[in-house]
């Protein structure tokens, strides 16, 4: 099973850095609803002759990140009507090695604090390397609907860390974190697809009248 | 059971209140179930009550303290939506009452909780209620600040809930012990991962600080106080970073009870004293009043944290603060959405001469004026006075200078606005008509205030006094 854990962490890892390299609004969609799936069966893999409460778990995510998310995404794109150019503040080369860089970076703090026997090698690190990747994806592009996806990936992230305590905490917290992405996206896009309406554009760097 | 009533209230006051068809019964339902809720909070006070689920959720003095200021200040704010929703049309138009009633109970859910992702749900609920009434002019201004306003608060909450697993992490290696029920991890704080620990403080004192507006993560708050209407933006000020700052209170203690204190106490020092620094320099030349208030509140943040970390008298300091500074933004905040509300839509609405056209409301501002600064005999001036003994009797007297030197520039900027608000030309020099709910609230805050500074109640006393000593503080 370690190994199976092991090829989807990897994967994950992965679909981080194809967000960071892609140039089309869908490919990011694509890879974040890959994303959704793999988290969805990191939970059956980690507890093998799953409970009840981890095929829950996996079936919710696996509803929530990998279908509906990226299907409200790609509504929100028709809505909008835009489809390429991901315009990042940074450059796709700067963007990728500061992704390597987070990689390395997780790794290395991870290595500094002491592990429990639940956290399998990779968990943690690739956690913590998907939080800093979504942030650098919220942080360096313009278009409000990536920031966005950056936002998922920073959630995604989360929920990989959270992963080491689905046996120990009770249900709250997961329920807490598929809550808060479903919510949060929702309100974002409703507010994106106002941002689409009122500029014809879904460029926040058009939003630069508020300052002091 | 009281507990859940607490909860119950709100939650079911929120869904009647969508079925409401009258705006007027709307307004009405929100001010008397505000009403209930207060006398529910009044009655805890007499008879405490007892944990439910448990232990998840109990009312400590801590707890206690922050939910009577925000029952109190939300209380206040509904009553005054009674008259403002005459005379204006919020966004959220049926939601409006709804969204309000949902912000109370999860504020009252954060109040109540000794489970941190409780407490985190909670939070949760309180920046996604008051999210769609700030969008409340369907303009471009306002929608940046909506947006500013999500984008940090949600990577915000998001980092916070990573504290929240961190410090599970930290409890795991413990052994014993309900997973992150506060009551079980200061217990058996001396078996927390210290690693972890560290790393779950610094999480949520990020995640935390986003909400309550410490500088650096304060960028939002000018902007949404800016451009939602005054009574939301009071209640932000007032009642949501009062919560987040209970989060913040909470972790500490547990980092104190675990004896990490001096990892957190300069940590909380700087991003007060930051705090403090940062509304001093924006405050000076500000001339949109609410920009001027979301300036003042990074302040009174900034003064909360650095009196938690400044520990002792300190500590006292800051429980005492966050009652004050609820009910002055109180005041503030509504008088303002008065002298708006008077001055009329437009490219150059009045802004001054309050105190010749809305004069009840023009002696409001000035009255809160001097409390918001610190001035006495209002409470503040207590509270920021424990907050500078605290630095004193700890022996850091270039923070205690710095944090005078600091408020004499806030006190100055302030002034020199606000008194233009209140006594500055007024061109039209016609009176305009007040009424009396858009009167009365504020002023019963602005006397709580002053009473604050003159005498405590002795129940009231011993529920600061209690609030200081988990903190790793005491009372004078």
């Amino acid at each position: 099973m370690t190994q199976i854990v092991e090829l989807l962490l990897l994967l994950v890892a992965l679909t981080n850095f194809v967000v960071l390299g892609t140039t089309r609004l869908s490919t990011c969609i694509r890879a974040i609803a890959v994303q959704g799936a793999l988290l969805g069966l990191l939970p059956l893999a980690l507890y093998p002759g799953g409970s009840l409460h981890t095929w829950g778990l996996a079936a919710g995510t696996i509803l929530v990140k990998a279908i509906v998310l990226p299907r409200f995404l790609r509504w929100a794109i028709r809505e909008a009507a835009v489809r390429r150019e991901v315009e990042p503040r940074l450059g796709y080369v700067a963007s990728l090695l500061l992704g390597v860089a987070a990689v390395a970076a997780a790794f290395a703090i991870s290595r500094q604090l002491p592990l429990l026997e639940q956290a399998r090698e990779m968990l943690v690190p690739v956690a913590l390397a998907t939080v800093i990747i979504g942030l650098l994806v919220l942080t360096t592009r313009t278009k409000a609907l990536v920031q966005v996806v950056g936002y998922i990936m920073l959630e995604n992230g989360v929920y990989l860390f959270g992963l080491i305590h689905v046996e120990r905490v009770p249900f709250l917290v997961e329920v807490g974190v598929l809550l808060d992405v479903f919510v949060a996206v929702f309100i974002m896009g409703i507010v994106v697809f106002h941002i689409s309406r009122e500029f014809d554009s879904l460029d926040t760097t058009r939003l630069t009248e508020l300052t002091d | 059971m009281l507990l859940l009533a607490l909860l119950g209230v709100p939650a079911v006051a929120a869904v009647v209140a969508y079925a409401l068809p009258a705006p007027g019964a709307r307004a009405a339902w929100l001010g008397l179930s505000a009403s209930g809720h207060l006398a529910l909070v009044a009655l805890a006070w007499f008879a405490p009550p007892a944990p439910v689920f448990a232990g998840w959720l109990a009312l400590d003095a801590l707890g206690l303290v922050v939910l009577s200021t925000v029952s109190g200040l939300f209380a206040v704010v509904a009553w005054y939506a009674v008259g403002y929703l005459r005379r204006a049309s919020p966004r959220g138009g049926r939601a409006f009452a709804s969204c309000l009633l949902a912000f109370l109970g999860a504020a009252t859910l954060v109040a109540v909780s000794h489970h941190f992702a409780l407490l985190w749900v909670g939070l949760e609920g309180m920046t996604l209620a008051v999210a769609p009434l700030i969008f409340h002019r369907h303009d471009r201004r306002s929608l940046e600040a909506v947006w500013k306003y999500l984008v940090i608060s949600s990577v915000g909450i998001a980092l916070a809930l990573l504290g929240v697993f961190f410090l599970a992490t930290a409890q795991a290696v413990a052994p014993g012990g309900r997973p992150l029920v506060l009551d079980d991890l200061v217990s058996g704080a001396a078996g927390l991962q210290p690693a972890w620990l560290k790393a779950a403080f610094i999480f949520l004192l990020v995640g935390f600080g986003a909400k309550m507006g410490l500088a650096p993560m304060h960028t939002w708050k000018p902007d949404t106080y800016g451009e939602a209407p005054p009574l939301v933006g009071g209640l932000m000020a007032g009642a949501l970073t009062s919560c987040a700052f209970l989060g913040l209170a909470r972790v500490t203690q547990v980092a104190v009870a675990a004896g990490i204190a001096p990892f957190v106490r300069p940590l909380l020092v700087g991003f007060g004293l930051l705090s403090l620094i940062v509304a001093a320099a924006f405050l000076i030349g500000q001339t949109d009043l609410r920009r001027l208030l979301a300036y003042s509140s990074v302040e009174h943040m900034g003064l909360l944290v650095l009196g938690l970390g400044l520990g002792g008298l300190g500590s006292y300091g800051a429980v005492l603060h966050l009652v004050n500074n609820a009910c002055v933004k109180g005041v503030m905040f509504l008088a303002v959405g008065n002298v708006l509300l008077s001055a009329g839509e437009g490219p150059a609405p009045v802004l001054t001469g309050a105190l010749r056209r809305t004069p009840a409301s023009g002696l409001l501002l000035l009255v809160g004026l001097f409390a918001v600064t610190g001035s006495p005999p209002f409470g503040l001036f207590l509270s920021e006075f424990a907050i500078v003994s605290g630095a004193f009797q700890g022996g850091h007297y270039v923070i205690a200078f710095t944090v005078l030197a600091l408020l004499a520039v806030i006190f100055v900027s302030l002034s020199a606005r606000i008194l233009d608000a209140v006594y500055g030309p007024a061109p039209a020099a016609a009176r305009v008509a007040e009424s009396p709910w858009l009167v009365a609230g504020p002023a019963a805050l602005a006397l709580v205030t002053l009473m604050l500074g003159v005498f405590i109640p002795g129940p009231l006393f011993r529920a600061l006094a209690d609030g200081a000593q988990v903190l790793g503080g005491w009372a004078p």
